[in-house]
């Protein structure tokens, strides 16, 4: 039944797909008549797409083992969270989420664009329908959810499973595979938005003006669940690996980063084309590539041609995608060859130490880098197609080439807003630069003192100082003027300031929240410290300022699995303060046990207790003790800079910014803003 | 459209020539580097409780397979051995097994339930799997009668790969040095490594497994 | 939250049910990881250094370092053992490149053909670095040129 419904909602939204794709694509080509039926199209879409999702849902929620993803996935014992989450949890259940997902943001573009842009959209429109009919498509044949169980599995006709194994083990063992996956998701997916107006401005030939103003909305808020998604991630490996880390370099934690790389310097560089109308070709380069990067990641994911620790089941998949970004490679690059003429911009630069100038190296630092982590996570390839043997590229390979290239976006987060847009008279830059410098110059010192003696980390403290020091300037000045000017209290200047330009400050509170992670990573990395104990029952053990001491060490089940867990008291020198119990999980489909590590997390260090192994009387337990300084800051700082890409777009759409760039002396030629999309950066 | 624009698009060939070519190969499928070495010799005490020395056993074909109980693949793996044990007995051949990442007790457990009467030696501290680069588990070294590696097989091994190895191993006079490798492997087809497996803390701290991941 | 039982109980009722649990297994490792010796600081971050270089066989993504896994704890131990019989690093490496290949070493090792992984994101950057510069100074003196032009034409307003 919910396998027959599941096909018709597929099938229906693989034609709605093509069929709207047809229409919007003739109403671009002079029959402009047919853009309303694009758009409906779109909306039809996404009611399949809502429905084929609740359909799995349902079937999920309600043990329908007749549908075979249930029979892949599901299980009676598993939790009625985990079973919903287990949605996504493996590769075609994760495919209709993305369709349904770009069904989402689909619709999103054409309802709330759809008296605007008028040149725009039907190619807008006819370019998502295309992605969605490629997504409907692997969904309707080589990942097809919804084929009845007997079918998938070789069973006799009609024959039904009495039960599943469940999710994936390490998937049900922490609530935040609730959170992660679905931000990546919208992240990964909303990025195909700003491409389709890129390529829609590619065939209409316009390629300045409109779209740059549309995309920045549309760029913003699938990078914030971008940001949000990579960093929960990391915090859910860091919660549930049991190794301590939260970033190992493997090629699909890369695949998520690349694109967020390639994003972030589109966000930048559009601002150079809005101001100066420069540096057309290569914002249309970056949005491409960025949406090239999360095919590409999808690709390595699902094609298991690199050994990953998140790679899904090989299949028809691969070539599919193949195919797919082979499309999208020619016939992109084809329409940026056949405009290249339209997309020559005039040079516009007045100065060296220039807002622009920044921008420009920004973009350079985060094309080095994209370029970097790209080239090292494919290299295993090369190497095999070119020397006959595989190789492998790890963590220290990423670390060395990413820390001086990460050195150096830390210090343009900070100098890069103090510089001005056009040129900077030299006592205003002075001004600017002279305390944050003496700060950092003296926290250099005293970092020197207090025993920073790694190079690379006193380096990016120094950094993250001055950084922090001119942005802290950047609130300050202005406020301080308001003040003067208003009569007001500094806080309620502070206020006034931001909430009139959230576009610049929520930028400057995003740089903020990047210097944060940086400083969480480059403490954490340093000096984490590490060693494995074991203990009998009241037994303790000292290490780097903690004493731990086992209390007691017990078994117990639950309904989908049994656990071992060990309870130790915890505190530093003073005494215990704390319990943690951390835990080996014995789930039934996985013969080995799944570790459950307990963070205890502070300001300054987190407490990390892994349980490795334990004595089959109950009499000692093997704990791994991890002391990892300040890595909650690298949370803090990815939801700083979450919020603060917020603020960024908070007023899109109340015309606030308008006003402001209108009492602006911007020497700009500038048409009336766009409400929405306006303002100042 | 001039010759210097169908440039751009031709900047496509090699990426996409690179993705293709990484679907047609598996990455978990590693080259050893040891066929063609001396097998590392090693002493230990196997499942029955006596001591077994590799160098005992020189001039005859040993083919050496690292297992494990709970190592799924190695199920139906386990029948090849036992058949191979019946095919060649009285001939020069040896079969020995390593147990991988386990307990005695399982290994002999499922040893007595799964049949085979060759010795397993126990491996506490994984030396011999680090010795012969072990990736995990079934793994299978044919040694041939000089005591040199000659194949190693990731993942489970199948009756026509065993027969194949194993008659030419035979078909040589002891004391010839260094065959030909890769005349050796040239017409075996090796299985893939599919249902070959890691250790098990290794999987509990994010191994082979699949995340929701895109 | 589950009742608790004693550990002996569950044990009888879990064992028989898979074979070769984890159970047995994870008190294997238990007993390796009590023959653990006295801490050398010197040795131990030596131990480290070679260790976050070298790929878990068993894991993949992880170095030996940081891979709570059976197999690299067992590997950090050999590397301790080959350090203190008076190995040098570098023949530490050698040894376990003789039995894994290249591929157990996570940086690719900087000779032949491996110099592109590390040179090409280098010459990216300097090459970037020194485009962006000189496009910069040629922008500006091509912007000033132009707005003395203007100037000239008297068309500074429009500007």
């Amino acid at each position: 039944m919910i396998s027959s419904l599941g096909y018709l909602a597929v099938g229906g939204a693989l034609l709605l797909s093509v069929v709207g794709a047809v229409a919007a694509f003739a109403a671009m080509g002079g029959r402009p008549q047919l853009a309303p039926w694009a758009r409906r199209a779109v909306y039809g879409v996404f009611a399949l797409a809502t429905l084929a999702i609740l359909l799995m849902a349902v079937a999920l929620v309600a043990h329908d083992f007749s549908v075979s993803y249930v029979a892949q996935v599901g299980s009676r014992s598993t939790p009625l969270f985990y079973t919903v989450i287990s949605l996504w949890s493996s590769l075609d259940g994760s495919i209709l989420f993305w369709g349904w997902i770009l069904a989402g943001y689909s619709a999103a573009v054409v309802y709330i664009h759809r008296d605007r842009y008028q040149d725009l959209m039907p190619a807008v429109t006819g370019t998502l329908l295309i992605v969605s009919a490629f997504f409907w498509l692997l969904l309707a044949w080589p990942a097809n959810p919804f084929v009845p169980t007997w079918q998938a599995f070789g069973l006799a006709p009609g024959q039904v499973p009495a039960d599943g194994p469940g999710p994936n083990p390490l998937l049900q063992n922490h609530p935040f595979m609730g959170l992660h996956p679905p931000l990546l998701y919208l992240g990964y997916v909303g990025l195909t938005v700003p491409f389709a107006f890129g390529i829609a401005a590619l065939l209409s030939g316009k390629v300045s003006g409109d779209w740059i103003r549309a995309v920045r909305l549309w760029t913003m808020a699938p990078w914030i669940f971008l940001t949000a998604g990579i960093v929960s991630g990391a915090w859910w490996s860091y919660e549930v690996l049991g190794w301590g880390g939260y970033w190992a370099w493997d090629p699909v934690e890369n695949a998520s980063f690349l694109p967020w790389l390639t994003a972030t310097a589109f966000l930048h560089s559009i601002m150079v084309q809005e101001r100066r109308q420069t540096l057309k070709m290569w914002n249309i380069l970056l949005v491409i590539a960025t949406f090239l990067l999360t095919l590409f990641g999808t690709f390595l994911t699902r094609s298991g041609i690199l050994a990953s620790v998140h790679a899904f089941v090989e299949g028809l998949i691969g070539p599919f995608f193949l195919g797919f970004i082979t499309l999208v490679l020619i016939v992109s690059l084809a329409l940026v060859a056949w405009r290249s003429d339209e997309l020559k911009s005039e040079p516009a630069l007045d100065a060296i130490a220039s807002r622009e100038t920044a921008f420009l190296f920004n973009n350079l630092l985060l094309v080095a880098f994209t370029f970097t982590v790209l080239l090292g996570t494919v290299y295993p390839l090369v190497a095999e197609a070119i020397r006959g043997v595989k190789v492998s590229v790890g963590a220290p390979y990423f670390n060395r080439m990413s820390v001086p290239i990460a050195l150096g976006l830390v210090l343009l987060a900070g100098i890069g807003p103090a510089l001005p847009w056009r040129r900077g008279s030299p006592d205003l830059l002075a001004k600017k630069f002279l305390w944050p410098t003496v700060a950092a110059l003296l926290s250099g010192v005293v970092f020197w003192v207090f025993g920073a003696r790694n190079f690379l980390t006193w380096l990016t403290l120094v950094f993250s100082v001055l950084a922090v020091a001119l942005l802290i300037g950047e609130f300050w000045r202005p406020a301080r003027a308001r003040r003067e000017a208003h009569g007001e209290g500094l806080g309620r200047a502070l206020l006034a300031v931001v909430s009139k330009n959230r576009r610049r400050y929520g930028g400057y509170v995003v740089h903020f929240g990047i210097v944060i992670i940086a400083v969480g990573i480059a403490l954490s990395s340093t000096y984490r410290r590490e060693r494995e104990f074991t203990l009998g029952i009241g037994e303790a053990a000292t290490f780097a300022g903690y004493t731990v001491r086992l209390d007691s060490l017990y078994a117990g089940r639950e309904p989908q699995r049994d656990f071992v867990e060990a309870a130790f008291s915890v505190g530093g020198d003073g005494g215990f303060s704390d319990t943690m119990r951390p835990r080996l999980n014995y789930y039934p489909t996985s013969q080995q046990p799944i570790g459950t590590p307990r963070v205890r997390t502070r300001p300054d260090a987190d407490l990390y207790l892994s349980l490795m192994a334990y004595d089959r009387t109950g009499a000692s337990a093997t704990v791994n003790i991890i002391v990892n300084p300040m890595v909650v800051w690298i949370w803090i700082g990815g939801a700083i800079a979450a919020l603060g890409a917020l603020l960024a777009i908070s007023n899109a759409g109340s015309g606030a910014d308008r006003s402001r760039r209108a009492a602006a002396p911007s020497v700009r030629r500038a048409k009336p803003a766009e409400a929405g999309v306006g303002g100042d950066d | 459209m001039s010759l210097k624009k169908l440039l751009i698009p031709a900047t496509a060939i090699p990426i996409v020539a690179l993705l293709a070519y990484g679907l047609t190969r598996d990455p978990n499928m590693i080259e050893s580097p040891l066929p063609g070495h001396e097998a590392f010799d090693f002493t230990s005490a196997t499942l029955d409780g006596d001591t077994l020395s590799l160098a005992d056993l020189r001039g005859k074909v040993v083919v050496i397979n690292f297992w494990a109980s709970w190592c799924i693949a190695c199920i139906d793996e386990h029948q090849v051995f036992v058949e191979a044990e019946r095919y060649y007995a009285g001939q020069d051949f040896q079969m020995l097994g390593v147990v991988y990442q386990d307990t005695p007790e399982n290994a002999r457990r499922w040893m007595a339930r799964r049949g085979g009467n060759w010795p397993s030696v126990i491996d506490p501290s994984s030396r011999i799997a680090i010795d012969y680069g072990v990736y995990g588990v079934p793994e299978t070294y044919f040694i041939d009668k000089g005591g040199w590696i000659q194949h190693k097989q990731i993942g489970p091994v199948n009756t026509l790969l065993m027969r194949d190895l194993v008659d030419r191993l035979l078909a040589e006079s002891p004391g010839t040095e260094v065959t030909s490798t890769g005349a050796l492997e040239g017409g075996v087809p090796t299985g893939r490594s599919a249902g070959h497996t890691g250790d098990a803390a290794g999987q509990a701290a994010g191994s082979d497994t699949q995340e929701g991941q895109p | 939250m589950a009742t608790r039982i004693t550990l002996f109980l569950l044990l009888l009722a879990v064992s028989p049910a898979v074979e070769g649990s984890g159970f047995a297994f994870a008190q294997e490792t238990q007993e390796a990881a009590a023959t653990m010796p006295a801490e050398d600081p010197e040795l131990e971050a030596q131990v480290r250094r070679i260790a976050a270089k070298l790929r878990c066989p068993t894991c993949r993504a992880l170095s030996v370092q940081d891979s709570p896994s059976g197999m690299a704890q067992e590997m950090r131990s050999l590397i301790r053992e080959q350090l203190l019989a008076g190995k040098t690093p570098a023949e530490v490496e050698a040894y376990f490149v003789e039995r894994y290949g290249e591929w157990i070493l996570l940086e690719p090792k900087a000779e032949g053909f491996n110099w592109a992984v590390w040179l090409l994101p280098v010459f990216l950057l300097l090459g970037g670095l020194a485009f962006v510069l000189i496009t910069a100074r040629r922008w500006v003196r091509e912007g000033q040129a132009r707005a003395a032009a203007l100037v000239k034409e008297g068309q500074e307003g429009e500007l």
